[in-house]
């Protein structure tokens, strides 16, 4: 494979590179020390600041319309930006994150430029110099590893697989103009509607609570709130509730939902069926409450609850208050001793 | 308005995953002899989008095609007993081994052929590989718009409607027909096939289309045509080590929980 570098489609979230885009920019400087070239990021609202600010986060290059427009994603917009900076650096890899924008842009560019495109990656490898993709399948209960017979691969790769690269402001990068022509658009976005979720987002929350069919109902999600609350964390859920519009679907975590990687996943009546798995298992420390000591989320979770979520979780918050308030107490006696 | 929904038969994706097994030598996943092979749950959403279509039109031409073995005839007849009108089975030995690329390729050709397609449908992935790939391949090769993830499909003045699910809401898009649709399970579930349908069903016109039919040689479809290559095929590794949190009561189990957490410094 010749030295051709790696592109990173960069998504924004209230003007900064989201957290996926930095992991994939972290993962591109992995991939380079072997197969050489340069990273680049197309990002197509990126002003100078911007692309100064992707640059400190690993790129050397910048591709952008510099359209503000274009900081959420519009399909046919990003699709033409990203295949005429993927056309320019020749790259042996565009990497996206996996999220709804990703899943879209990814196949349409891959078929654009006679590539192929692995979709939901956990894994983008080198092995003797062959990019190897690895993404759950089967309801996330296989796992395939596929390479690619085409001079182009693009993929997108879930959240919290790769370290993102420390931020460095001493790095030098330069930017490059995509020209973009506004008419050419075909299916045009006339309308945003977004829910207004929690205080913490949940792809960026160090603590989620997720619920699932087992809470029986609507009200189960009260009882989570008040443990979310109290763990400062973000409620998530399984494809069930959502479906039957127990919580909005934008709280669903799973192969077709969200990829969340937290410190502390905790899943409350949630069975751990592959396709939700997918979406959490590499969360640091993962809790289940269940009332069936069968669940397959036993064998996933590292600490579980067999009981009841309602008795459990009150129990779980009153004991967390306690053990707070006699943790504040001990620490001020010892400030008064010193 | 002719709509074309494409489907793919799966093994049943709700069977307990104990019903496969993975063959690592042969990289193939194998569902238990007996086991259901039924159409992906995103496809049926789909050809339920274009009943809704139809029934806001009044009037609409639906056709159920899918590529697979002589068996997938069942999966248009499901999809006939649902609603749609006809049928098309891309069958041909040649199409076997193919990959998101082929199968793409393949369908665009058949919608080609049958030449006055205002919409494809079809669901955002199928249930067994997950890839989500061939609706925007499908786009891309016809070069038609494509809008991917739809909660809602409308259809009026030549062009299509869509909510689009995304991370925290949804967009609403508007494209001109032709155009490419992927749905997403926020669109509701499909209905089941009626007597009524499921009786007329087996009268409606089902056409079978090869390679050469298409215009398709055999470097450009199943095997010969992939791009993908699979490497490794396997079944992850379960952590496997769950702590059983002890007490007798549900005040025990939380008072034992939170002192774990305190302990991992989760607190």
């Amino acid at each position: 494979m010749s030295a051709r570098g790696v592109m990173v489609v960069a998504e924004l979230a209230a003007g900064k590179p989201t957290s996926v885009s930095r992991e994939l920019l972290g993962l591109a400087r992995e991939l380079v020390t072997e197969i050489g070239g340069p990273v680049c990021a197309v990002c197509p609202a990126a002003d100078d600041t911007l692309a100064a600010d992707l640059v400190a986060h690993g790129a050397d290059r910048v591709y952008t319309a510099d359209e503000p427009a274009l900081a959420d994603y519009d399909s046919d917009a990003w699709t033409t930006c990203a295949a005429w900076a993927a056309r320019a650096a020749d790259p042996a890899v565009v990497l996206v994150g996996h999220t709804t924008s990703g899943a879209d842009l990814a196949p349409r560019l891959a078929f654009r430029m006679e590539a192929a495109a692995a979709t939901g990656c956990v894994g983008v490898g080198l092995d003797a110099g062959v990019l190897r993709f690895t993404r759950p399948c089967y309801g996330g209960n296989v796992r395939e590893t596929v390479s690619f017979n085409t001079q182009l691969a693009v993929a997108t790769v879930r959240g919290g697989c790769y370290n993102a690269f420390p931020r460095d402001e001493r790095r030098r990068g330069d930017a490059v103009k995509i020209p973009f022509d506004r008419t050419a658009l075909r299916a045009r976005v006339i309308e945003r509607q977004r829910e207004s979720g929690g205080d913490v987002r949940l792809e960026d929350a160090r603590v989620v609570i997720a619920g699932g069919r087992g809470l029986d109902g609507p009200k189960g999600f009260e009882v989570l709130a008040r443990l979310a609350r109290e763990l400062r964390g973000a409620l998530g859920a399984s494809r069930v509730p959502c479906d039957l519009g127990w919580c909005p679907h934008s709280m669903q975590i799973g192969l077709t939902g969200k990829t969340v990687t937290p410190e502390l996943y905790i899943a409350v009546g949630i069975s751990g069926a592959g396709h939700h798995m997918a979406g959490c298992g590499n969360a640091r420390t993962i809790i289940a409450i269940n009332t069936d000591p069968e669940a397959a989320i036993y064998k996933e979770a590292h600490w579980g609850v067999v009981g009841d979520y309602r008795k459990v979780i009150p129990s779980l918050i009153e004991a967390i208050r306690a053990l707070r308030a006699s943790e504040a107490k001990n620490n001020q006696a010892a400030d008064t001793r010193r | 308005m002719h709509i074309v929904v494409c489907v793919k038969q799966v093994p049943d994706p709700e069977a307990a995953f104990s019903m496969f097994k993975v063959d690592e030598q042969a990289k193939k996943v194998i569902p238990a002899p007996g086991l259901r092979m039924v159409v992906s749950p995103f496809d049926e959403q789909a050809l339920e989008a274009a009943l809704r279509v139809r029934e806001a039109a009044g009037e609409a031409r639906i056709t159920v095609m899918t590529l697979g073995a002589d068996s997938a005839r069942a999966a248009i007849k499901h999809g006939l007993a649902m609603g749609a009108d006809d049928g098309v089975l891309l069958t041909d030995p040649g199409f076997e081994d193919g990959d998101a690329y082929t199968t793409a390729r393949v369908l665009a050709a058949a919608v080609g052929k049958l030449g006055d397609c205002d919409m494809v449908l079809t669901g955002r992935q199928a249930a067994d590989w997950d890839a989500g790939v061939v609706g925007c391949g499908i786009a891309e090769l016809l070069q038609l718009p494509a809008i991917t993830f739809a909660r809602d499909v409308k259809v009026s003045n030549g062009a299509v409607r869509v909510e689009r699910v995304v991370d925290d809401g949804f967009d609403v898009i508007e494209a001109p027909l032709p155009v490419v649709v992927t749905v997403s399970n926020e669109l509701g579930a499909a209905r089941a096939p009626s007597l009524r349908e499921t009786m007329r069903a087996a009268r409606k016109p089902v056409v079978t289309w090869a390679a050469t039919d298409l215009g398709l040689s055999r470097s450009e479809v199943g095997a010969g045509g992939a791009r993908r290559v699979l490497e490794r095929l396997f079944v992850p590794a379960k952590k496997g080590a769950c702590e059983l949190v002890a007490g007798a009561t549900p005040e025990e189990q939380g008072a034992n929980l939170a002192q774990r957490l305190l302990e991992a410094k989760l607190l």
